[in-house]
């Protein structure tokens, strides 16, 4: 960091320059959170104004809640394979994509085509959300006509009188999710670690090369320790969408928010939008909310901390 | 060796002058083709992941109801747009309208306020600054719809439900945790000697941020800019609950996300797969195409962002 000279103006100048971010920031994110902090201990039902203090009530409930507890372990399985299965292929493909190519003078370089496999992977990352509902709610179609069934009866491995329930199947539902996360995720962190790549100076590369490494040392001891800061972010960031995951869930799956079958694809988003809006248990559901909340906390500092290295120049 | 890294994308003529002085390394070559065959194969088979499944949907706008309830495989017996026009009759057309006329001021404004708070934490230490840098990063860790009822009524308390500007603020103030953890690192990074020099030349604090760092940043600002795009793109759950018409004479200022979600519950009483499937490949188009010219932008931005 710069030791900045000192000079008049300068308190003005950051307050000038943070005032408005804060101000913003303060009003329509921070204390809204409080706000649901607090109505976590009451019995508020979203409609009445009027309310009770019911202290820790809405928390106890919450632990003998089956539903939740089984929402709360999907979103841990998603929590561990969201981040794990994108980053692991994204990284793969961008190592491909900026280094499998065919070494010309021993050196490394992208795969002929790199740019347009970029274009294509990071395409699905400009589609919003409910463009993927619609569309893998086609794909993942019971009959004939959903686009998975479609092919694997063509090519004869699934009975045309018996095509697999996807999204219906208590087994399947969860994976079906999570294979629409990572396909729309892979790209977006492909571009992001290949710009990484791209920034590394060419002759730390160069230096690997003369001193003998091959391509899988080259990237475990000189691409990944310089990409850790966005690895790192990566997983953060994956891990909170693990986390939410509501938009896919509520609108792909049978049930009032989704979660169906059985609440089998259940996740605490969608069980506590329904107690929010359907059951009218505001309170409780955001008790849920400060469960969640806290998780996500916990979790991130420890991805932070877990992954923390040195930061490296260059 | 001077040639001997390329950028992915350099023209074949560039690429042929390398190839010189590493002939002998013929060991390393045919690793490096198996590699290639290799990589090859798993970057087509993901790439026609990709575009099958959205192709497929596309070509079913031009199917019939029955067909689509047939096979996946039918192809499309009707090329006619049809579908086309009764998905815009639907409002498809203002939902983009909409939805244009949000972000049109939501991201600039959240470039400009990201980055004014991320470079004053990022370079000027005083007392509290790590405080409120974590206390903007921390929001990134919170789901939107934790705090969706009061924000609801905070935004009710200003008069400005079902308003484009109340929208517009809320998702300026939504995008803060990224664009500051982002451009914080970013104007970390920069190097420190031209900041020292513009302080040495007699510049304003202010000045040295607009014309001096925020040039310097724009690798960054593009990435940034490109991920608050597509993250106010893809937002439907504050748009679904904050733009809902309060009284029967306010006007339907429904966003795409939100459009296309109704499109598609409204299949459960009237079945118009079509529709749907038009309607989507309405709001998909114009991305590609946006997204097809501004790739050359990103390419350019990322490559350019060998800071130095």
């Amino acid at each position: 960091m710069s030791q900045v000279v000192q000079g008049r103006g300068r308190a003005g100048f950051i307050v000038g320059f943070l005032l408005a971010p804060l101000a913003l920031y303060l009003t329509f994110v921070i204390w809204p959170y409080v706000q649901t902090f607090g109505y976590s201990f009451t019995n508020w039902s979203g409609q009445s104004p009027t309310f009770d203090f019911v202290g820790m009530d809405n928390y106890s409930a919450l632990l003998k809640d089956e539903v939740f507890r089984g929402a709360l372990w999907n979103n841990l399985l998603l929590l561990v394979f969201v981040p794990v299965v994108t980053i692991l292929l994204a990284l793969f493909f961008a190592f491909m994509v900026n280094a499998g190519g065919r070494g010309g003078a021993g050196g490394v370089q992208g795969v002929a085509g790199s740019r347009l496999y970029k274009v294509v992977y990071f395409f699905p990352q400009v589609l919003s959300l409910a463009i993927l509902a619609v569309l893998f709610g086609a794909v993942y179609r019971t009959d004939e006509g959903g686009l998975l069934n479609g092919v694997l009866i063509r090519l004869g491995i699934v009975d045309r009188l018996h095509p697999i329930e996807w999204l219906n199947e208590p087994r399947l539902v969860l994976w079906c999710l999570l294979l629409v996360v990572v396909w729309h995720g892979v790209g977006f962190y492909l571009v992001l670690f290949s710009a990484a790549m791209q920034s590394i100076p060419k002759d730390i590369y160069e230096a690997a090369l003369l001193d003998g490494a091959g391509r899988a040392q080259t990237f475990f001891r000189v691409t990944l320790p310089l990409l850790w800061d966005s690895v790192q972010t990566s997983a953060v960031y994956l891990g909170i969408a693990a986390m939410d995951m509501f938009v896919l869930v509520s609108t792909m799956t049978s049930g009032q928010f989704g979660g169906g079958p059985d609440h089998h694809s259940e996740v605490m988003a969608t069980v506590l939008m329904r107690n929010f809006l359907y059951f009218g248990k505001s309170g409780y559901a955001c008790a849920m909310g400060v469960v969640m909340l806290v998780l996500t906390m916990i979790l991130s500092v420890i991805t932070l901390r877990a992954t923390r290295r040195e930061r490296i120049e260059f | 060796m001077t040639t001997v890294i390329k950028a992915p994308g350099e023209s074949a003529a560039e690429r042929s002058g390398g190839t010189g002085p590493g002939g002998q390394r013929s060991g390393g070559r045919s690793e490096g083709m198996v590699l290639n065959v290799f990589s090859h194969g798993f970057l087509v088979v993901w790439a026609v992941m990709i575009v099958l499944p959205l192709i497929w949907l596309a070509l079913g706008s031009f199917k019939t109801d029955a067909q689509i309830g047939g096979s996946a495989l039918s192809w499309p017996a009707n090329w006619n747009f049809d579908a086309f026009g009764r998905a815009w009759d639907k409002g498809i057309g203002d939902y983009f309208a909409n939805t244009l006329i949000v972000m049109v001021f939501s991201v600039p404004l959240t470039m400009l306020f990201g980055s004014m708070a991320a470079y004053v934490l990022a370079r000027y230490p005083f007392p509290g600054n790590r405080f409120i840098y974590y206390f903007f990063v921390s929001g990134a860790m919170f789901p939107v719809f934790l705090a969706l009822v009061p924000l609801f009524f905070m935004v009710k308390r200003f008069d400005m439900l079902n308003t484009y500007q109340g929208l517009i603020l809320v998702y300026v103030a939504y995008s803060m945790p990224f664009t500051v953890f982002f451009m914080h690192s970013f104007f970390r990074t920069l190097p420190t000697a031209v900041h020292e020099a513009a302080v040495i030349d007699g510049a304003s604090d202010t000045r040295i941020f607009f014309q001096v760092m925020v040039p310097m940043a724009k690798p960054g600002l593009i990435s940034v800019g490109i991920f608050n795009v597509l993250g106010q793109w893809n937002q439907y759950i504050l748009p679904s609950v904050l733009m809902q018409p309060q009284t029967g004479s306010d006007p339907e200022r429904y966003l795409l996300t939100q459009g296309l979600i109704q499109l598609q519950q409204q299949q459960g009483y009237e079945t118009d797969l079509p529709v749907l499937f038009a309607g989507v490949t309405i709001a998909m188009i114009p991305m590609l195409v946006v997204y097809l010219s501004f790739q050359r932008q990103i390419q350019a931005g990322l490559t350019s962002a060998t800071l130095k």
